[in-house]
């Protein structure tokens, strides 16, 4: 029982880490048609700021370090990415296909130059010493780092849908995913709309980044790119566009992952997250159609 | 009267096939002008043209400014409303949520679009997905007129809708024509009879025939060669 | 042979026939290889090159002319360099017998998984495809039944490879077969694309729908050309195992299928040379630019420049950042502004 408890929360830890990365990825897709490849890199660039910000305040305690570090790496992610939209995405309005393989080319490129300055190597973080401590439920010893990651994703969901719901420019992005062309023909700047999802993407994953630096107690270049991967599984299963689906996806994943890597036996829970999206696209292709968040 | 859209050597390309050929026509100020045609001639072609939504050729001049290259939302800000074909209101937004994303003055005419069309204001926090066709359409035409729009492009909005309702669009449609100017596409020629002044016909991209709507709609022969309708 | 297929094929000859006799000459062209051209160094880079620019058409065909975005096309090549390695390494099965066991899941596997995946079209389809990729790349790092060396990858048993393809005096062979792989592939390429169902997989990429209007069943030429690409990028594996000696799990990953990409579309998609071009450009860029970075021109550069100009991926990622901003026609296109056809088409696909 214990054990099960274990693995359903850290399985929903793996799931909210996915869910941050995957908002943003669905949202960008949803409104703009860009698949962004270099999604990745925002976790990256939030994950390499929060260490670097330790690394320049080597006397400070823990916890400001880390907060600082933290904040860092959000503004860093916002910032990348909304610079990325308007010095790279904008210029190829209309052009899809180009905008992706830009995304590409941006992805490939960022984790080359982290690895240059940075090297190959992982690069320890240094997090308040109660997220490595566990907390113990129903038997079971939790990691608290998890608790974290629930606690961030549910933050952001409940956020990003207020955001969504109530302001104009939610009110505009709602509408922008089901219908782009009618939005401009009622007068509205939709590229500033872009901008701000992008920059939106790019917080969210940053926060990711920064919490997959407590999670795994590093940052390394590789990991924004390996988990983009599972982050594209969660936005296709959950419907491109939808934020509510994005959520059920990333938790339905993140459980599959761990039942199945310890049920089963370890590596099939990767395996088994593949044959789920690829059983998901075969049965409902329709399922990527954008639907309104 | 001084012409509020003049369109001259229009050209739409869309994929291969060369859908406006160099349509010409002027839309005088005030009352409504029909633009009839058979189907697929172009109509609503020229109208998403005018709206910036396809990629155009040629010139297109709106209060005396060349608009050609002006994108979407640039044109819809110098007081152009559009009610496209097939409504396209926000399924997954309240009636409420539609109209006000259609706001742009600072005095969004809330009164005379609930005047017009009592029943938004009741349905007000109804998904609009879940409205009628009619009921679509009538918050379709309520957006273009939140605003104070000089020119409204309205696309075939008695479509697939029972005679009742279509007499209820004529009506709006001749209230709507004291406030603005509009470019109508139009099959239903009843229609046209009712809130017409003047006409402008295509055929395979071009304009066969443009005046006074009343003059077309008496040359029956004329109207069932360009139209195809009723007897020769 | 009519004149204007002799204009066709003159090029393509002439240039196999220079090729063909690189090894027998000592030439040395500075900066663009180290050493002289038929030094086993440069002799295995350009061996690299040829496969890649054979794997390039490859993915070309699928993308460039039938419009199919697929992200799992290193699935293929991957077989090619593992299931070889594996029968002879860990099965001990003689050269011959691999290579007719590998040709034989180059066929089947794309064919199952292709009538899988072309049951969906545009975004749905790449994504299938990399979801059976990622299966593929995890199985690598797995190492079931210890058979693909996990993460270390897995070194081929030498003793059961041609001798005259083993050793480092016997690179300019390799070259030889690597020449001969990728002049297959050309010639493969270029008569499939002018046949009859050569003509229907562009008239796919144009309008799908006018397809199955005219009674032809897109499905099955999907799947046709699906096959065959994937069976090129297998072939092209096996002599990619041959170069190297080895297999690596990085060649299962999206990273390789995106690196395709980025060759295709670097040298021009739909066209003749383009992929090949592409390939052959990307590959030497990519080892010149790991060699460069020690060489004293760029050790003298201050940090900021030196530093990211020695990651090869860093200057390829933003070269191809560059060629799709200002001549997403590709190299081959250079001179001619407006988009190509193929991009815009693939457009049209994906937003269905």
């Amino acid at each position: 029982m214990s054990t099960f408890v274990l693995l359903t929360i850290t399985g929903l830890g793996l799931g909210a880490l996915y869910f941050l990365i995957a908002s943003g990825l669905s949202l960008i897709y949803g409104l703009m048609g860009v698949l962004n490849f270099a999604h990745g890199a925002f976790l990256t660039v939030g994950a390499y700021a929060l260490w670097f910000t330790e690394s320049k305040l080597p006397g400070m305690a823990v916890l400001p370090r880390f907060l600082l570090g933290a904040l860092a790496g959000l503004v860093a992610g916002g910032v990348f990415a909304a610079l990325v939209e308007l010095i790279l995405i904008r210029p190829l309005y209309k052009r899809h296909i180009e905008q992706v393989l830009v995304t590409v080319g941006l992805g490939l490129s960022t984790t080359a130059l982290v690895v240059a300055i940075w090297g190959n190597d992982a690069r320890t973080v240094a997090a308040p010493a109660w997220l490595g401590k566990t907390t113990t439920v129903f038997g079971a010893h939790i990691p608290n780092d998890r608790w974290i990651l629930i606690i961030a994703a549910i933050v952001v969901l409940i956020a990003l849908n207020a955001f969504l719901k109530r302001t104009r420019y939610g009110l505009i992005i709602r509408a922008g995913v089901e219908n782009r062309a009618m939005v401009t023909a009622l007068g509205i700047d939709v590229r500033r709309a872009f901008t701000l999802v992008f920059a939106i993407g790019g917080v969210a994953a940053a926060l990711a980044g920064v919490l997959s630096g407590v999670y795994f107690s590093t940052v390394d270049p590789a990991r924004g790119t390996s988990l983009l991967i599972f982050a594209f599984i969660v936005v296709v299963i959950g419907g491109l566009g939808s934020l509510r689906g994005t959520a059920g996806a990333a938790v339905v994943v993140g459980l599959v992952q761990q039942y199945a890597n310890y049920y089963a036996s370890s590596g099939l829970g990767d395996l088994s997250v593949v044959l789920l999206l690829g059983l998901v696209l075969l049965a409902r292709p329709s399922g990527l159609s954008r639907s309104f968040a | 009267m001084s012409s509020l859209l003049s369109v001259a050597d229009l050209h739409v390309y869309l994929g291969e096939s060369h859908i406006l050929q160099g349509i010409e026509f002027d839309v005088s100020e005030g009352g409504v002008t029909a633009l009839l045609g058979r189907n697929g001639v172009g109509k609503t072609t020229t109208l998403r043209a005018l709206m910036g939504l396809v990629d155009r050729r040629g010139r297109i001049t709106l209060t005396g400014e060349d608009v050609t290259a002006t994108p979407t939302h640039k044109i819809v800000r110098r007081g152009v409303g559009y009610v496209p074909e097939d409504r396209d209101v926000f399924a997954g937004l309240t009636v409420d949520e539609n109209l006000r994303l259609a706001e742009r003055d600072t005095d969004p005419r809330y009164e005379l679009v609930y005047d017009l069309f009592p029943e938004l204001k009741q349905r007000g926090k109804q998904l609009a997905g879940t409205l009628s066709g009619g009921q679509q359409q009538m918050v379709a035409i309520a957006r273009a007129l939140l605003n104070d729009n000089r020119l409204l492009l309205v696309d075939e909005p008695t479509k697939g809708l029972a005679p009742l309702l279509v007499a209820e669009v004529a009506r709006v449609l001749e209230r709507v024509a004291e406030l603005a100017t509009v470019l109508l596409v139009e099959q239903n020629l009843g229609v046209v009879q009712r809130v017409a002044r003047d006409a402008v016909v295509l055929d395979t991209g071009r304009v066969v025939h443009a005046g006074p709507a009343r003059e077309l709609l008496a040359d029956k022969p004329l109207v069932h060669r360009l139209l195809g309708v009723g007897h020769a | 042979m009519s004149p204007r297929a002799f204009k066709q094929w003159a090029v393509p000859v002439a240039l196999l026939v220079v090729l063909a006799l690189v090894p027998q000459f000592s030439i040395d062209i500075p900066y663009v290889f180290n050493g002289a051209i038929n030094t086993p160094g440069t002799l295995q880079l350009l061996a690299l090159c040829l496969v890649f620019g054979g794997v390039a058409m490859s993915y070309d065909l699928l993308f460039g002319y039938t419009g199919l975005l697929s992200f799992g096309h290193a699935l293929y090549f991957a077989v090619g360099v593992y299931i070889t390695a594996i029968a002879i390494t860990k099965w001990h099965w003689s050269f011959v017998a691999a290579i007719a066991f590998t040709a034989l899941i180059g066929i089947l596997l794309p064919l199952v998984l292709g009538a899988v995946s072309l049951r969906v079209g545009g975004i749905a389809f790449a994504m299938v495809t990399l979801a059976f990729a990622q299966a593929g790349s995890i199985l690598a790092f797995k190492n079931p039944y210890g058979w693909t060396g996990g993460e270390e990858g897995l070194g081929a048993d030498y003793t059961k490879l041609p001798a005259g393809l083993v050793g480092i005096f016997n690179t300019k062979h390799l070259y030889w077969v690597a020449l001969g792989f990728v002049t297959v592939a050309f010639v493969v390429v270029q008569w499939a694309v002018a046949s009859s169902p050569g003509h229907i997989w562009q008239a796919i990429r144009e309008n799908e729908l006018r397809v199955e209007v005219l009674g032809l069943r897109p499905y099955a030429y999907k799947l046709m050309v699906f096959v065959l690409a994937s069976f090129i990028a297998t072939a092209g594996g096996v002599v990619y195992l041959l170069l190297l000696g080895g297999a690596t799990p990085e060649v299962t990953s999206a990273n390789f299928t995106l690196t395709l990409l980025v060759m295709v579309v670097i040298g021009g998609t739909g066209t003749r040379w383009g992929a090949l071009l592409g390939g052959a450009i990307y590959t030497w860029a990519n080892e010149r630019l790991g060699e460069a970075s020690s060489s004293h021109a760029i050790s003298s550069l201050p940090s900021v420049l030196r530093t990211p100009l020695q990651q090869p991926l860093f200057v390829l990622g933003v070269l191809f950042i560059l060629v799709v901003f200002f001549v997403p026609g590709g190299l081959v296109r250079i001179g001619k502004v407006r988009r190509p056809r193929t991009l815009q088409r693939l457009q049209e696909a994906m937003q269905k």
